[in-house]
């Protein structure tokens, strides 16, 4: 029975036949090869990097600090947006409205902040949760009463677009005055890595809850067979609606340090349906498959990162920004084929 | 020998349709009991019923030897009872050990306690004699008869003392069968479980069960010991039962 299954070590070091006889130089290129099919984050890594380096050459202020700086705040709103879309995706479920709760959020604190006179920090926690109740509602619609989450969130996107438009009447607002010092400095300044920074704390963050945590494998769980799941007696509807709420609650922390970063609460932040199409571009890009049950968020926030670094680089070289969007799509469609294709290799045992 | 489970006289409607009419049926501390019977017997409302899926109209049950009105799933399971269904409830995407362990995790607060679970698991297996290479490996990459295993593996180790095997042969080849029939057997050598098994099959019940009931129109109209009947006598029985409904129509 165990000679039907061919198993693979992940240091592939002495399982296939013949390794020794092999030079010293093929083993390499074959550890390489199986840690490239193994890890999913690989492949979009050296994306990243050769783009970096294709820049480089052809304009070298690519990196420069300033440069990276551009780069860093460019990806840093899509890659914690992409976070919870990754946590959503991996559990079967998607979020649109992430877009508008981006927008909405730095509103809300505007509004506790100016017209309730609540105190900065509490104004900013405020909105969270209520961008966390938002994440329970499109959870509650999506779970409960069995409307897909695709469509539950684009009626949540429009309502909340309405609402967004409504209570500002459509004009951009100040950063309160309260926070309008160390707080926007601490979270969105536009000089300075504070809005990295704290991409990269929520992205390592969430990739341990994703792989080392109860939470993450019953997300995983949950979207890779939910009758299965369901019967091992997970609760399936709190993890869902958990990844409703978390993938709110992010785009609502991006979206208010995104205002700070621009110094204008703007109705239009982020660009409304722009955000989660990046946001899911980065997530697919970094390896995470739209069927549920595999993921990666490490591999999201390369995905926003190789996004940055393309339309940096368009704009460095010299190139309008109407074919980035061409480079986008062909980016998505050949990172999914390449993704079936490998997925379909690591199934089969072959690597 | 001391009685692990007891029907009787269980029925079960579904509005006009009778799946069970008057169901009885016990199963001994240790013993294999194959259920037999042809599509629409009431195989599988027979098996809800134990394992707590469905409620019976009318009848009793006994688990271990106390009357006992099974509310649910999860309550049938904590008397003991668990199903290993034909879709395995396994998740592809995770390995075996997290499989063998799903929601019921070792934590090493606030993380996985992984090392111990690949241990556990591989320990349960091997003492099991499921042959499973490396537990590390997602389950998508194993035989149809390997996930089986483990998924009644899984069961075993969650303290199943009654367990249902719904088809476990079907949809499998001979040496995947044979994985699972000496799975089974091996159950059996160690008396802890008593297992029920339904199955088409009727060389591989008589292979591995100690005992056959034949399931039909709703009534439990046949019960004999492996060793008193023969591939033979189970054939005729179920043929004879054709060939009177076919005359009873002309």
């Amino acid at each position: 029975m165990s000679d039907d299954v061919k198993v693979v070590e992940p240091s592939g070091s002495t399982d296939s036949t013949g390794t020794t006889a092999q030079p010293k130089t093929r083993r390499i290129l074959t550890l390489v090869r199986d840690t490239f099919l193994q890890r999913r984050e690989a492949s979009v890594l050296i994306v990243a990097l050769a783009l970096m380096a294709y820049f480089e050459y052809n304009r070298s202020i690519f990196l420069t600090q300033s440069n990276l700086l551009n780069i860093a705040q460019a990806t840093a709103p899509i890659a914690i947006v992409a976070t919870g879309i990754v946590l959503l995706l991996i559990s079967g479920e998607i979020d649109l409205s992430v877009g508008m709760t981006f927008a909405l959020a730095p509103f809300l604190m505007h509004y506790f902040a100016d017209f309730y006179s609540v105190p900065a920090i509490p104004a900013i926690l405020l909105s969270l949760i209520v961008a966390a109740g938002i994440g329970w509602l499109n959870g509650f619609i999506s779970i409960v009463l069995r409307v897909p989450s695709f469509v539950t969130t684009l009626g949540t996107f429009y309502a909340l677009q309405g609402f967004v438009l409504t209570t500002s009447h459509a004009y951009p607002a100040e950063i309160p005055k309260s926070m309008d010092g160390k707080i926007r400095e601490w979270i969105g300044p536009p000089t300075g890595w504070s809005e990295l920074i704290w991409a990269v704390a929520i992205v390592v963050f969430f990739q341990i809850v994703l792989t080392r945590t109860r939470w993450g494998l019953h997300t995983i769980s949950v979207g890779g067979n939910i009758v299965g799941a369901t019967e091992a007696g997970i609760k399936s509807r709190r993890i869902k609606i958990g990844n409703f709420m978390i993938a709110s609650v992010l785009a609502g922390f991006a979206g208010i340090a995104e205002a700070f970063r621009v110094h204008t609460i703007d109705p239009n932040l982020g660009g409304g349906a722009q955000i989660p199409f990046l946001a899911i571009s980065a997530a697919v890009i970094g390896g995470t498959a739209l069927a549920g049950g595999s993921g990666t968020v490490a591999g999201a926030f390369l995905g926003a990162l190789v996004l940055a670094e393309l339309q940096n680089g368009f704009n460095l070289i010299g190139i309008s920004a109407n074919p980035y969007f061409l480079i986008l799509g062909g980016a998505i469609l050949v990172s999914m084929i390449a993704n079936q294709y490998l997925s379909r290799l690591r199934r089969t045992g072959r690597t | 020998m001391s009685e692990v489970l007891r029907m009787e006289h269980i029925a079960k409607k579904f509005g006009a349709l009778t799946a069970l009419r008057d169901v009885n049926l016990h199963l001994e501390q240790g013993e294999v009991l194959g259920l037999i019977g042809d599509n629409g017997a009431g195989k599988s409302t027979l098996i809800k019923i134990i394992c707590g899926y469905h409620r019976p109209d009318g009848g009793r049950l006994f688990v271990n030897g106390t009357e006992m009105s099974l509310r649910s799933v999860d309550h049938a399971r904590s008397v003991g009872i668990d199903t290993v269904y034909q879709d395995l409830a396994l998740v592809n995407e995770l390995s075996v050990y997290h499989n063998m362990f799903l929601n019921r995790e070792r934590i090493r607060w606030p993380f996985l306690n992984n090392a111990k679970m690949r241990r556990l698991a591989k320990e349960h297996l091997d003492d099991m004699g499921v042959n499973i290479p490396d537990v590390t490996v997602e389950v998508a990459k194993l035989s149809g008869g390997q996930r089986q295993a483990i998924a009644v593996a899984r069961s075993v180790y969650s303290d199943a003392t009654i367990l249902l095997l719904d088809e476990p042969l079907a949809a499998m080849g001979a040496k995947e069968g044979a994985l699972i029939l000496d799975l089974v057997h091996d159950l059996k050598r160690r008396g802890k479980v008593s297992i029920i098994i339904i199955a088409h099959n009727y060389a591989q019940v008589l292979d591995v069960c100690d005992r056959v009931n034949l399931l039909q129109h709703g009534e439990i109209t046949f019960d004999k010991a492996t060793s008193d009947t023969s591939m033979q006598e189970l054939t005729d029985l179920v043929v004879s039962e054709y060939r009177t409904a076919r005359a009873r129509r002309s």
